[in-house]
């Protein structure tokens, strides 16, 4: 077992295949930076991120994979889990060394943990594209900060920009600490560190800042929420199951 | 001034709610003039009320004041409560802010009968054309169609809603009539053919002219009102089987009656409303559309009632046992869908996993399918020699034994309706 160490990136990934197929390792264990714990009597190989080496992975892997398939392995990625760092890897190999079709091998536990993986981000993404709420500001612009249990930033970008194209926005992921604008034209990524006077509960940007109309349409979101409900058919145990309570934060009309 | 648009909106959108549909999928309609929305592809469930109903839309009446008597409806004339109507442009209002704060995918608009159909058909109409070519909004927009309205206004609603629906309210002629003598479902076939005819003719001829206006792109839709009359499940089954039939439906809502009047002729004000009977006549829909099955396999003379304790999909496998066991490693992919705890996910991963090498137990388990339901209706690769055949009654106890039913807390007197 040889333990290679990468710098948590997608391209980072892919070089350690190529790399391990240059070094004909054979059982490989991929560890990223941020969760390597060194071990003085275990050899580490240290994966050093190169773009021509992970774009021939790549190229080669869109050879025998269909556009979805190298979409969910990105998408896997986007995850952040060390198990699927793991996961991802494995998979690859397992498309090289295989003739084409295996992606299709669903008894096969490394495809499955990849596809299930990708289920896991796609549903945080349809998430926060349902429980984003924008504030009005001042200046026009729309904003919400989100807290996503996976990097989906770069997957909600387009979904945002299709459907919000004549007002400007702002998606910021604290957890992240980075965001995208859009400017009525494109998105951009942007960083600011204002976590420090930011509340990190969601729906809470200070009144002073915000449009004077604000109030009115949130209270009114909140009336038509609870209108809307039918007591008679109460039924908690569905409300969480479709809502967890880790999303509530993101929701004005739960907060009182 | 704050009041005044709170309390029409409280009145208009608890009036609306009794109306269960709540999708905004199916169209196809982009943002093409950097507006504001797109209703392009799935719909999106932005909240969910604590009855577990999703929130899609902003979904509210113009008015609720209405010249017909229907004993079931909350908004029928007779029936003292406080009356509102919104004006065009609140409601216009309303929906871009809600949609500029990603708070809706779009309108729900319906409307009670003021005046006559054609004059509540103009107004609503006034309100998606303001919303489309004013505002250029393309988020999704259902619209009611209003019995009785004129096919040109249906017809020039149709450019710009992405769904239209018409209420069967009850699932047969004469359990309407009981409740609501001035309607028939007669007058809500009419339009829903002529809305179905002129669907298939503009996508004709988008076959031909590719700049051919959207008409409807998410088709049409309809809602029964379960458990205020007493039709059997059959009968609602069957009526809902033909419309998708004939009329090319995309969905069929089935909505369990709840109690507001003390009408003698429904179910008195307290009672539970039949949330199960709900439930297993969705599951029912659902066999019907994406499972293959016949609506006749499932209810017929013999079974006029689906069963309260175990899904429609269960009970027809038990009644079926000559069907069974099902090899999962050789059986038909249609078969496959038959199996009580496997869904249509489970099954395409099943018939694609299994080319590459025969199933086994703990690959089913980890592909996702209900293991502890489906056992007793398969063999696999390592399925252990089983040497008697289980008959139907002691397959149902096991399961159910096994299996702690999300109905068990539900209040008893609920039962007493089957």
């Amino acid at each position: 077992m040889e333990i290679y160490v990468f710098d948590g990136t997608l391209e980072g990934i892919l070089t350690s295949v190529f790399d391990s197929y240059e070094r004909k390792s054979t059982l490989v264990k991929l560890v990223s930076t941020e969760h390597h714990l060194p071990d003085v009597f275990q050899e580490t190989y240290t994966v050093i991120s190169d773009d021509t080496k992970a774009k021939r992975v790549w190229k080669g892997l869109q050879k025998k994979l269909e556009p979805d398939w190298m979409k969910r392995f990105y998408k896997s990625f986007l995850s952040e889990q060390p198990q699927t760092f793991q996961d991802l890897f494995d998979f690859a190999h397992y498309i090289f060394d295989n003739p084409p079709g295996v992606e299709d091998n669903f008894g096969n536990p490394v495809v499955l943990a990849v596809s299930q993986m990708d289920r896991k981000v796609h549903r945080e993404k349809h998430r926060m594209e349902a429980f984003i709420r924008f504030q009005q500001t001042g200046d026009g612009i729309f904003y919400a900060h989100i807290d996503p249990d996976f990097n989906v930033l770069p997957l909600i970008s387009d979904h945002f920009r299709k459907r919000y194209a004549d007002q400007k926005w702002i998606i910021f992921d604290l957890k992240r600490k980075y965001g995208l604008f859009f400017d009525l034209d494109k998105v951009e990524e942007i960083t600011f560190d204002f976590t420090s006077e930011m509340s990190s509960s969601l729906n809470t940007l200070p009144a002073q800042i915000l449009d004077p109309k604000e109030e009115l349409y949130s209270l009114l979101w909140k009336d038509y929420f609870r209108s809307t409900n039918i007591p008679s058919r109460k039924n908690m145990k569905l409300h969480i199951r479709h809502v967890p309570k880790r999303y509530w934060k993101y929701l004005s009309e739960k907060q009182i | 001034m704050f009041e005044r648009i709170r309390e029409k909106l409280e009145i208009l959108a608890d009036a609306a709610k009794y109306d269960v549909s709540c999708s905004s999928s199916g169209s196809n309609r982009k943002n093409h003039n950097k507006g504001l929305g797109d209703a392009e592809g799935t719909g999106i469930c932005h909240t969910y009320t604590e009855d577990g109903r999703c929130v899609s839309l902003l979904k509210i009446l113009l008015t609720n004041h209405c010249i017909y008597d229907c004993a079931f409806c909350v908004s029928r004339r007779s029936n003292d409560i406080k009356r509102a109507a919104f004006t065009v442009d609140e409601v216009v209002e309303l929906t871009m802010n809600f949609y500029r704060r990603n708070y809706i995918e779009g309108l729900f608009l319906s409307s009670g009968i003021f005046k006559d159909g054609d004059y509540t058909m103009e107004r609503l109409l006034r309100i998606v054309k303001k919303l489309r070519v004013e505002e250029k909004f393309n988020g999704y927009i259902h619209l009611k169609t209003i019995p009785g309205a004129s096919p040109e206004l249906l017809h020039e609603a149709g450019l710009y809603a992405d769904r239209m629906s018409i209420n069967l309210e009850m699932p047969t002629e004469s359990g309407l009539k009981l409740l609501a003598p001035e309607k028939s479902h007669e007058d809500v076939k009419k339009p829903l053919e002529q809305i179905r005819k002129s669907i298939v003719q503009f996508m004709d001829e988008k076959a031909v002219i590719k700049n051919t206006p959207k008409f409807v792109p998410a088709g049409q839709s309809t809602q029964m009102v379960i458990g205020a009359t007493p039709e059997s499940d059959k009968d609602i089954m069957h009526t809902a089987n033909a419309f998708y039939k004939n009329f090319s439906l995309k969905r069929v809502y089935y909505s369990g009656y709840i109690p507001i009047s003390n009408d003698t002729r429904l179910p008195i004000i307290g009672s539970q409303p039949p949330l199960i009977r709900e439930n297993r006549l969705y599951q029912t829909d659902w066999l019907m559309r994406f499972y293959g099955f016949n609506v006749e396999e499932i209810l017929n003379d013999a079974n006029p009632n689906l069963d309260v304790d175990i899904d429609p999909k269960l009970s027809w496998a038990l009644r079926n046992l000559d069907q069974f066991p099902v090899d999962v490693n050789s059986a038909d992919y249609n078969m496959i869908l038959r199996i009580p705890g496997i869904g249509v996910t489970s099954a395409l991963k099943i018939v694609q996993a299994r080319k590459f090498g025969r199933l086994h137990k703990d690959q089913l388990k980890k592909i996702g399918i209900s293991f502890n339901r489906a056992r007793h209706f398969i063999r696999y690769a390592d399925s252990p020699i089983q040497l008697r055949d289980f008959e139907a009654g002691h397959i149902k106890g096991v399961i159910l034994s096994e299996s702690s039913s999300k109905y068990l807390k539900t209040p008893a007197n609920q039962l007493s309706l089957f």
